[in-house]
Formats: structure tokens, C-alpha cells, sequence
């Protein structure tokens, strides 16, 4: 199979379209099984009660903003490196999608702080590198917005999206640099997460769920911008014809 | 949770506020963006046809 196939947007453009479907109603699916497990099987948390439940849409959440980021990021380095007209376009494509896991980070971050800390917002480390990473999303968005040319906004918001990379350890590893209200990571690669076994697989599959939702959303996306950015050439409206 | 009627759950241990407001404003802004991208989609579909049938 020669997956550079794939690396031109008329023949990506099936392919996403086909695989959209499937990854919405996987995350569909995974967010159902994950709700269920989070509000009917997990246990009530011993010290925080019922408002812990919001850690099943918050953690997911936060490492999708991460995630989503380092995609972007990496998309933008293919746009500079090999000047790939679909590197561009997913770069584009990420960044709605990655700004939204990044308010809801933020939001759920809020209202789980103040019954638990006593406050929705602290000028903590943690809060303002998020706070950051929302502001970079909303940067790569605009700047991209205010270039006419598409192929120069690509390779400039590429830049922005590249510098922005330092934010990602740092929101990682504010818990550990700095003394921050935020607490430490309950589950990471070396250690058993430090929390109930049923918390952990709901927390887990809200997060898978995420992740298809994010490749759907994204992928939907990249067609609209290939429509968009193509629509002269001979193939989109022989495409669009037939829609009819 | 230990099932205590659904009165009990909605009112998830006092903090109701709390978890709804995040899972509420998590399922709003997900539900808007794919009615944007919808929308999205369908203004590409009929600005296609507009050039396509002008050309």
C-alpha cells in the first residue's frame, strides 16, 4: 500500500470521508460505556464525595489539549518541511477542535475547584500554562484567519504553533516545578494510577472517547477546508455535480 | 454510587451545580461544533455549485 497516496487531497478526501462514520459512532459508543461506568459503577470518592465525577470529562480533557497540540504542531513542521498542501489543511483542521478540549480543561478545572480548593480560578502554574495553550489555539486560529493565502497562512501559523511547543512540558510538568494548588498526576507511565480500579476505566474510556471524537471532528474539518481551498479544480465540482 | 432514586443522583451529593455545569457546558460546545461542521460542510456543497454551474 503506498501511503503517500493519501497525501494529496483528492484521494484523502474519500478516505476521511469514509472513516468520519466510524470513529463518531465509536466515540458515541465509548462516551456511553464511560458515562455509565463513571456515574453508576465508580464509588463515591472518600474526601470529595460526588463532585470527583468530574474528573471523567476534565482529565480527558486536559491531555486531548495536550495531545491535540503536539498533532497540530507536528502537522505544521510537515506543512514547512515538505510544503505538503494537506499538512496545512490538518494543522487548520485541529486547532476548533483542540481550543474546545481546552476551555472544556479550563471549565470543568473551575467548577471542581471550588468545592474542593474554595476557589474556581487560582494564578497557579498549571491554570495559567492552560490558560496559555487556550490563548496559543486562539493565535494559530486568528493569524491563520488574517493571511489571505492559504499556503502562507498555513506556513506561518505553522511557525507560531512550532514556538508554542515549549507551553506543552511545561503545563506537563507545572505540578512537579513548581508548588501549585493543582495536585500531581494520579496516573502516569511508571507508576499504578492512584485511584480506584473503576474511576481509572471510566476516566480511560472517557478519554478514548475524546480521541475518536477529536479524529472525527478533525477529519470532517479537513474535507470542509478541501472544499473550500479546491473548489475550482475539475474533481470538486464533478464531486459536488453528483451530490445532487 | 450507591442507587439512591434519581432525585438522590441528580443532586450528586450537593455539588449538583458543580458536575452538571461541567458535563452541560461539555456537551454544548460539543453539539456545536458538529452542527458548525455541518453547516460548514453544506456552505462548501452549494458554494461549489454556484461556481460550478457559473463556469
Amino acid at each position: 500500500m503506498n501511503w503517500f497516496k493519501y497525501s494529496s487531497p483528492q484521494s484523502f478526501f474519500p478516505l476521511a470521508g469514509a472513516l468520519v462514520p466510524w470513529f463518531g459512532f465509536a466515540a458515541a459508543l465509548l462516551a456511553a460505556a464511560g458515562l455509565y461506568i463513571g456515574f453508576f459503577v465508580a464509588p463515591t470518592d472518600a474526601t470529595q464525595g460526588e463532585s470527583y465525577r468530574i474528573i471523567f470529562i476534565h482529565v480527558p480533557a486536559a491531555w486531548m489539549s495536550m495531545f491535540i497540540y503536539l498533532v497540530m504542531a507536528f502537522w505544521g513542521a510537515m506543512a514547512l518541511a515538505f510544503n505538503t498542501r494537506l499538512s496545512g489543511m490538518m494543522a487548520s483542521a485541529l486547532a476548533p477542535t483542540g481550543a474546545l478540549f481546552t476551555f472544556v480543561a479550563l471549565w470543568t478545572g473551575a467548577l471542581w475547584g471550588r468545592p474542593t480548593w474554595g476557589t474556581y480560578w487560582v494564578w497557579d502554574a498549571r491554570l495559567t500554562s492552560e490558560l496559555i495553550l487556550l490563548f496559543l489555539y486562539f493565535g494559530f486560529m486568528a493569524l491563520h484567519a488574517a493571511i489571505d493565502d492559504p499556503r502562507r497562512a498555513d506556513k506561518a501559523a505553522a511557525v507560531l504553533a512550532l514556538v508554542g511547543v515549549v507551553n506543552i512540558p511545561i503545563i506537563y510538568f507545572s505540578v512537579k516545578w513548581w508548588n501549585t494548588l493543582h495536585q500531581g498526576a494520579s496516573v502516569s507511565l511508571t507508576k499504578a494510577p492512584t485511584m480506584a480500579a473503576t474511576m481509572f476505566a471510566g476516566m480511560m474510556i472517557m478519554a478514548l472517547a475524546f480521541w475518536m471524537y477529536s479524529i472525527a471532528a478533525a477529519l470532517a474539518r479537513t474535507r470542509c477546508i478541501i472544499l473550500e481551498r479546491e473548489r475550482s479544480s475539475e474533481w470538486v465540482i464533478e464531486y459536488a455535480r453528483n451530490l445532487k | 454510587m450507591n442507587w439512591g432514586g434519581w432525585d438522590n443522583f441528580f443532586a450528586m451529593g450537593g455539588h449538583a451545580f458543580y458536575v452538571w455545569g461541567s458535563y452541560a457546558a461539555t456537551a454544548v460546545l460539543i453539539a456545536a461544533e458538529v452542527y458548525l461542521l455541518k453547516a460548514r460542510t453544506r456552505a462548501a456543497h452549494t458554494a461549489i455549485t454556484r461556481n460550478g454551474s457559473a463556469a
